[in-house]
């Protein structure tokens, strides 16, 4: 199955439901700090934040929302041409002690993932690390997995899902494409 | 980008791009953990045949923290003293596996010949050579004029700004790298120097020449001042002095308080360092708060990183 697999409602919605079971799974957001890794786990951090500001009073969006850019920490720098390194922002009081909550679009390999716990421990020492991801395409190579998902969506490998996000792309969708079964 | 030997081919786009990868490599430097995997299993060489503590401590901190194995090898005490050939110690460095090689020479073109001369396997950073180019020190002076006088300068250069760069600019290869650089970035530079001090052939060069600071800063305001420093050594006295004293020169040239006070509210006082207090700087101007020395010295450190980090950890280029 290719084409548009999500769309505007259907991420909004699996967005909610997100933001809904981290405040369930941690009693709370007392201790939570959402880490989007760039690019467009950066703008889902923000919506999530935004999501459990909503209904959670006292939990600032803005001051429990960053970045965390995991280009220096990934494992296959030198089999790729060099990557521009993003912008890595942590919330004012950092992040020890608090329940980090790693944010990314299409978790697959898990390889992203690894990469972002070694970054986090340079960054500080939260209570928890846990993970939340709008897709799962599936295929890990590490003994890695996400805490929150969105969709869980059947791939092949040789398919490609790309997310598309209102504020990077102009519109909310997940999409599917190519592939020779 | 293979190499960096200088700054007089380099593209804007280049240029930018490492200067906002140093704005990055910045950012990790105010972290507790300063250090980063990012070139674990690589080898950064420092070969060094003139003497230099601040550029090969830059280059080696900037290695250090990004994981890279850094050797130090100095033509003092080694087997240049006895004799040895650019040619032959760049094959002995190979053969250690070197994946870059940070050099300082006196010649100028060492840096090239050592990049393209086919012994090297590894990517070239020139860290001065003679009279020639020093890149990174260009960039760092970039870099910093940027933070301080550009809003939000990511992905920008440095456009409509005014830098002044004052001194012995006929031996500076600091100089050269930088009428290059910021020129390339959209800069407009004025040089101030005695015409002594001044090459020949600097006419293709996009730059106002003054032969007083005075009438320099009467000319247009300035954005930054960058001095250089007097080469005590060969400046004065005999057959082959630049200037009849340095008490002239200091009257002439040298920013002390007075012309401080004449500079505009925003203007930055740079100098790559080391210092002469009281002959081309006085000890008012080095230490106001607009002076920017001891930062550039850590803005070095963030530019060697992004410029370790651009040459060597992608996939290998040919």
């Amino acid at each position: 199955m290719t084409g548009t697999i999500l769309g505007a409602p259907d991420v909004a919605r699996a967005l909610t439901r997100i933001a809904h079971e981290i405040i369930e799974r941690n009693d709370g957001a007392a201790d939570i700090v959402l880490l989007g890794i760039p690019t467009r786990g950066e703008p889902l951090a923000r919506r999530l934040a935004q999501r459990i500001a909503d209904v959670e009073s006292g939990f600032d969006a803005a001051d429990r929302c960053g970045s965390l850019d995991i280009t220096m920490y990934r494992d296959d720098l030198h089999k790729q041409p060099t990557r521009s390194i993003g912008a890595t922002t942590l919330p004012a009081a950092g992040i020890d002690d608090a329940v980090v909550v790693l944010v990314d679009d299409v978790f697959h390999t898990g390889r992203t993932i690894r990469a972002a716990l070694d970054a986090v421990k340079d960054l500080g020492r939260p209570r928890a690390v846990q993970l939340a991801v709008l897709v799962d395409r599936g295929h890990r190579e590490l003994p890695i997995r996400a805490d929150f998902v969105g969709k869980n969506i059947p791939t092949a490998r040789s398919e490609r899902v790309a997310v598309h996000l209102e504020e990077i792309d102009g519109e909310d969708a997940v999409i599917l494409t190519g592939g020779e079964r | 980008m293979k190499h960096l030997l200088g700054t007089k081919d380099m593209t804007r786009e280049d240029a930018v791009l490492i200067l906002d990868t140093a704005a990055q490599m910045a950012a990790t430097q105010e972290r507790e953990i300063r250090k980063l995997p990012t070139l674990r299993g690589k080898t950064v060489v420092n070969l060094f045949f003139e003497d230099s503590t601040r550029t090969r401590i830059s280059f080696e901190a900037a290695a250090k923290r990004l994981s890279a194995d850094v050797i130090n090898f100095s033509a003092k005490g080694s087997s240049v003293s006895k004799g040895e050939s650019l040619k032959d110690t760049a094959l002995t460095l190979q053969a250690m596996g070197a994946d870059a090689v940070v050099v300082r020479h006196w010649a100028s073109g060492a840096a090239y010949q050592l990049a393209h001369g086919g012994w090297l396997h590894g990517s070239v950073l020139n860290a001065g050579d003679g009279t020639h180019e020093h890149p990174t020190q260009a960039l760092l002076d970039a870099f910093t004029a940027r933070k301080h006088l550009v809003g939000d300068p990511a992905g920008k250069g440095l456009d409509g700004l005014h830098i002044a760069i004052v001194g012995d600019v006929l031996h500076s290869r600091v100089a050269r790298s930088n009428v290059h650089l910021l020129t390339t970035l959209g800069a407009r530079v004025s040089l101030v120097a005695p015409p002594t001090l001044l090459p020949v052939g600097m006419g293709p060069w996009p730059v106002d020449v003054f032969h007083s600071l005075d009438d320099a800063l009467d000319a247009a305001d300035v954005d930054a001042v960058m001095m250089l420093r007097v080469q005590r050594e060969r400046m004065t006295g005999g057959g082959s002095a630049f200037f009849p004293s340095p008490e002239e020169y200091t009257r002439l040239f040298g920013l002390d308080g007075d012309r401080m006070a004449r500079l505009p509210e925003h203007t930055i006082v740079m100098h790559p360092g080391p210092m002469n207090r009281g002959l081309e700087i006085s000890a008012e101007a080095a230490d106001s708060p607009r002076s920017v020395i001891v930062e550039q010295v850590a803005n070095g450190v963030a530019v060697r990183m992004a410029a370790l980090y651009l040459l060597l950890a992608g996939e290998e280029q040919a």
